[in-house]
């Protein structure tokens, strides 16, 4: 049943320092709200347990696409419409922009944020396989300074993360490394439109004389430094289903989605090998 | 423990209004009792459908995800706003004439997501009107006759001068 929006509160704040002093002076009792892609959701399920919520929505100081020489940081506030209709994105960070597009549809991409998809932790998120392999930092801000991991570091485990009651994601920094590597993403979903993802595995890779210099995934201590062989590719598909940990839930069972990861690898490799072979 | 109502000022449809409202009630809600405006229809209530979609500062958005609160000062387009007067839209006149509209229901989000695609991209593909309805379902046409009603609307003279 619909939860009640009069006994929900909702503020605004003029700037980001405002914000930050809400939730510090209050720390877990704010939950932060931007496009509401997630929050009200649950609100319309009556499955929202918060009652205070700050809006970040509009805030200038996250919704920024900064393009340096050696890396691209994107503001926490940025909707994926405006990540996959950016062009240093696009060319610099293609399993990104292309991520950014499978996000709902085009009215969920102009409000769902890069940090919402993220600090939601759902292991079905679609942006965070392109964030890890292409070694992502996350700036975290609260009103005690900002500091900056590794993505890969970000998450604890399922809806955990290292995310403090008073901090924000601030931004995401991408170095400017990947344009020359080969690249590789693909979800698997009961549908192509607006489906949630079941299973998705993300990869980069460059590969000379077709051996694997260097390879980004879920099971790259198998492949780095192999020839590109079929018992390469066997090896590497025992790995990964013994790393994979995947979820049992509502959309698909753990057993199917750790044979279907499986299979994405091998496809993965399988192209790799074909552009190698053929120059 | 019942939250402030706040004020909230907001342009529907080119007329400047203000409301008195939660400031978590969803922006469909505020249209459709508060301002009567009840073109604009709930179908999922969860972002799924479209049948909620209205445009809010020129992007395509779902009302039903949008808490009033973030919708202060905005510009909201909704269906009520696309007939000038008696005259109907490029849109509406071509979901008449191909059999773009059934039931109804998803209607005035179909034609809302449609005017966004064809303000950004006058003359879209079939795959690009695909992906610009990709949220906006339909259960009684099977989508052929409103992609056929998105053609045929582009390629009506006049729509680029009323595109907002």
């Amino acid at each position: 049943m619909r939860g009640d929006p009069e006994n929900l509160e909702l503020i605004a704040a003029s700037s980001l320092p405002d914000v930050l002093a809400q939730m510090a002076a209050a720390p877990g009792s704010w939950t932060p709200i931007a496009g509401g892609t997630e929050l009200m959701v649950a609100h319309a399920a009556g499955r929202l347990n918060a009652q205070k919520f700050i809006s970040l929505w509009g805030l200038a100081e996250l919704d920024f696409i900064r393009v340096q020489d050696d890396s691209i940081s994107i503001g926490g506030g940025v909707t994926f419409g405006h990540i996959r209709s950016h062009a240093a994105i696009a060319s610099d960070f293609p399993l990104l922009a292309r991520a950014a597009s499978w996000i709902g549809s085009i009215a969920n991409q102009n409000r769902a944020t890069l940090a919402g998809n993220i600090v939601n932790g759902s292991p079905a998120a679609d942006a965070p396989p392109a964030l890890l392999v292409y070694d992502a930092e996350i700036e975290l801000i609260s009103q005690r300074g900002s500091r900056r991991i590794p993505y890969a570091d970000f998450h604890l485990g399922y809806k955990q993360s290292v995310l403090e009651p008073d901090e924000l994601v601030l931004a995401l920094h991408l170095p400017r490394r990947f344009s020359k590597h080969s690249q590789y993403l693909r979800k698997v979903g009961t549908r192509k439109a607006m489906a949630i993802t079941k299973v998705a595995l993300a990869g980069t890779a460059i590969v000379e004389n077709g051996t694997i210099h260097e390879i980004r995934l879920a099971a790259e201590e198998a492949l780095r430094g192999r020839w590109l062989t079929a018992a390469t590719r066997n090896a590497a598909r025992a790995v990964l289903l013994n790393e994979v940990r995947p979820i049992d839930d509502i959309r698909s069972t753990a057993e199917y989605r750790k044979h279907v990861a499986a299979n994405l690898l091998d496809e993965f490799l399988a192209e790799l090998n074909n552009r190698g072979s053929s120059g | 423990m019942s939250a402030c109502r706040t004020q909230i000022h907001l342009t529907v449809n080119g007329q400047q209004t203000a409301v008195e409202a939660p400031p978590m009630k969803r922006l469909l809600d505020v249209l459709r009792e508060d301002l009567g405006l009840t073109g604009t229809k709930e179908g999922c209530g969860e972002g799924e459908c479209g049948s909620c979609s209205v445009r809010m500062n020129g992007e395509l958005v779902n009302s039903c995800l949008v808490p009033i609160l973030q919708a202060s000062d905005a510009r909201i387009e909704t269906v009520e706003g696309l007939a000038i007067d008696a005259e109907l839209h490029p849109l509406q006149k071509a979901f008449l004439e191909c059999g773009g509209a059934q039931c109804g229901i998803c209607t005035p989000g179909m034609l809302i997501a449609a005017t966004h695609l064809l303000a950004h991209n006058p003359n879209p593909s079939m795959d690009e009107i695909r992906e610009g309805l990709a949220g906006n379902l339909c259960r009684c046409t099977g989508f052929i006759k409103i992609f056929e009603s998105v053609i045929a609307a582009a390629a009506m003279r006049g729509l680029e001068t009323r595109a907002r």
